[in-house]
């Protein structure tokens, strides 16, 4: 009784706090500028079945998307297995699933144990590439400090939960055998759990049957609690990839790569100056108008949401051409940055009743710098090579665009290839009047 | 020697009374870049060898603005395309193509919403339409058994998913057709783009061309093929970085035509 009150407390806080914790996310995103991303429902469902759900882009690079499956569908099945641990822990029932599922729920067991051992074995292999073979992309500068403490976090976490799972069905398959189990006993000497029925005899056999009850309730809250430190972790840490992964590829730019927004409040100006008539929308004199991105706010809810899904794999990194030649440029740094900033700039209003506080810095200049921002080709690499469809380019573009019309402070060579283009409708110093010689030479 | 081109603008095709095929956009690197002008050339033979309807816009084309939006100068790209399309849109054109990827993405993709509504091809889609339809036949030629690769423009492939048409081009040609490690959708830039064409590279520890040529050299090719007279410029600097540009030609997937079909 006193377990189950303590057990609905602890789920509805962790249910809460996650909420209020997410909402303030939610917050942060739509502080973005407005762009749709609604249009071609059909084709964005398909998208995300493909790319979010199936994974399609892992498989460009093999080893680390079979190792990352087994840890997503673990993730996804053990979901399955969570129902009854919420139903037992509510109603201090023990596997009360079991006698009415019978054979089905054995397998199931069994399914998310053999699961469990491939996630253990994943997790094991990407703290290994993390830390030992330190693979390249993970262990770019960027990743000093937060980052690799987060990603080492995440992956300690993952087989500690793993542990609590091998305890509580072990320790429960050795009393089961000893008719000493909560668990309905139906008379079978065993659960029948795939890797448990062997491992808890291998681990537990010969304990007494209080040592065996207290490390199955030590598994059992222990998962359980794992369960709601994960859910509450994920706000603060790039795993929370593990849930926009899927807006965030819904939301995808499904124009080709190539295209760029044409800027409206361009549009306007240049329509004013073909057509004295034209008479531009009338601006909302409440929003600031600005050329271009120097602050989080300035970009769009989307490409801010690509911010909060990053995981800092650091694919787009790695085929940046830009960042393989030694430049400064990190597309995956370009997320994390806007991120960090973003997060500062909702702290902020938390700390100031919901209304900014002038803090003197902006994503320009503090987080990001100009020499990042001219080392890129617009080559897209980082936009193909991205498993959930973040577009790093598109910050980057954004803020060119205030660099070049607010600042007006492009590197002097761009300057002059701009007064070429004005002049001559050429980049380079030669006559649109000789545009046609080369018919003759 | 001046080699005799038929080329007609659209302004002649206007003063007859008659209207092209296809508007053959030529591009600001394609006119002025003396490298460039070849490929211009070689595409314009092939243009004419297959009895293509053409014209060109002359003095009267300008940058389509591509260099100044990818450096983030929305305004002056809008007044190019702006200017552009009114002159496109005067002479009702509805189909262009082009050898340079970046003019291509620029007319093809940012031009609709500002006005201008074109089909808008890549010579090697022309190039490859032509072999299908047989107004153009190759067997063999001059690069029978030649090592060739091809090395992906950024604008063409990623930026709008044209991958074949080069490669199907070039089958003709019965050379050896060789994959750099980094292909297709996972090309390495030139280092080109991005208006870097224009500027020199930010600090770094090696150049983007000389990585990029440096993957192609290891495969040993006669040829490194390109699609655009960026990734020209870069892999020809990259293959006389590597004291290659006698055994190694970089050359344009229309020149490999022009040249195997000897015009």
């Amino acid at each position: 009784m006193i377990s189950s009150i303590i057990f609905i407390v602890l789920l509805l806080g962790g249910g809460i706090l996650f909420t209020i914790n997410a909402r303030k996310v939610r917050r942060n995103i739509l502080l973005g500028k407005e762009i749709n991303r609604k249009d071609n429902f059909p084709q964005r469902i398909k998208l995300m079945t493909l790319v979010s759900l199936g994974q399609r882009k892992m498989f460009e690079r093999p080893i680390p998307a079979i190792l990352h499956l087994f840890l997503y569908v673990a993730f996804v099945i053990t979901q399955i297995e969570l129902i009854e641990i919420i139903c037992d822990g509510s109603l201090g029932s023990h596997r009360m699933f079991r006698p009415a599922l019978g054979g089905f729920y054995t397998f199931m067991v069994s399914f998310i144990e053999i699961l469990s051992v491939l996630a253990f074995i994943g997790t094991i292999a990407f703290l290994s590439r993390r830390n030992l073979l330190k693979v390249p992309r993970l262990v770019k500068n960027e990743l000093n400090g937060w980052p690799k403490l987060d990603a080492n976090l995440i992956l300690l976490s993952e087989i500690t939960l793993i542990c609590f799972i091998f305890m509580m069905n072990g320790a429960d398959e050795v009393l089961y055998s000893m008719h000493q189990s909560h668990a309905l006993d139906l008379n079978d000497g065993s659960l029948g759990l795939a890797i448990s029925s062997h491992l808890g005899p291998f681990l537990f056999g010969g304990m007494s049957e209080h040592s065996l009850h207290i490390i199955e309730r030590v598994g059992w809250w222990g998962h359980i609690g794992m369960v709601l430190w994960f859910l509450n972790y994920l706000p603060y840490s790039k795993h929370f990839h593990i849930l926009l992964a899927f807006p965030n590829v819904f939301y995808s730019n499904l124009n080709p790569k190539g295209k760029f927004t044409n800027m409206e409040s361009v549009t306007n100006e240049v329509k004013a100056i073909f057509d004295p008539s034209f008479v531009p929308p009338v601006a909302d004199p409440n929003i600031p108008m600005r050329f271009g991105a120097k602050e989080v706010t300035d970009l769009t809810w989307k490409q801010l949401l690509d911010s909060y899904t990053c995981t800092e794999c650091g694919r787009c990194t790695s085929s940046c051409p830009a960042n393989i030649t030694g430049k400064l440029l990190s597309p995956r740094k370009i997320m994390m940055s806007t991120r960090d900033r973003l997060e500062e700039v909702g702290k902020n209003m938390d700390a100031n009743k919901g209304i900014f506080k002038d803090d003197g810095k902006s994503l320009l200049g503090d987080y990001i710098s100009a020499e990042e921002l001219w080392a890129c080709t617009s080559c897209n690499a980082c936009v193909q090579e991205c498993p959930v469809n973040i577009d790093p380019l598109s910050i980057i573009i954004d803020m060119r665009r205030f660099i070049v019309m607010e600042q007006s402070a492009a590197p002097s060579e761009l300057n002059g290839m701009f007064t070429n283009i004005e002049n001559n409708g050429a980049p380079w110093q030669f006559g649109q009047a000789d545009r046609l010689n080369w018919k003759n030479e | 020697m001046i080699e005799k081109l038929d080329v007609i603008t659209m302004a002649e095709y206007k003063a007859k009374g008659e209207s092209p095929e296809i508007l053959f956009w030529v591009g600001c690197a394609g006119s002025f870049d003396d490298r460039a002008k070849k490929i211009t050339k070689a595409i314009v033979k092939i243009l004419n060898h297959a009895n293509v309807k053409f014209a060109v816009l002359g003095t009267e084309e300008s940058c389509t603005g591509d260099p100044a939006k990818r450096a983030g100068n929305e305004f002056l790209f809008q007044m190019q395309a702006m200017n552009n399309i009114t002159i496109l849109n005067g002479y009702e054109v509805r189909k262009i193509v082009t050898g340079c990827p970046h003019c291509l993405n620029t007319l093809k993709n940012e031009y609709p919403s500002l006005g201008g509504n074109y089909e808008v091809i890549h010579h090697t889609e022309l190039l490859q339409d032509l072999l299908n339809t047989g107004r153009i036949k190759i067997e063999g030629g001059s690069f029978k058994g030649k090592k060739i690769t091809f090395h992906d423009p950024c604008y063409l492939g990623r930026a709008n998913d044209v991958y074949e048409a080069p490669r199907s081009v070039m089958i003709n040609l019965e050379a050896e057709l060789m994959e750099m490690k980094r292909s297709r959708e996972n090309g390495l830039c030139c280092g080109a783009g991005g208006a870097q064409m224009f500027k020199e590279a930010e600090k770094g520890n090696k150049e983007i061309y000389v990585e990029r040529s440096e993957e192609a050299l290891a495969l040993n090719p006669d040829v490194i093929a390109v699609g655009c007279p960026f990734c020209n410029t870069m892999m020809t600097d990259g293959v006389k970085h590597f004291n290659k540009e006698d055994s190694v030609k970089v050359l344009d997937v229309a020149e490999l035509i022009a040249q195997a079909k000897d015009l």
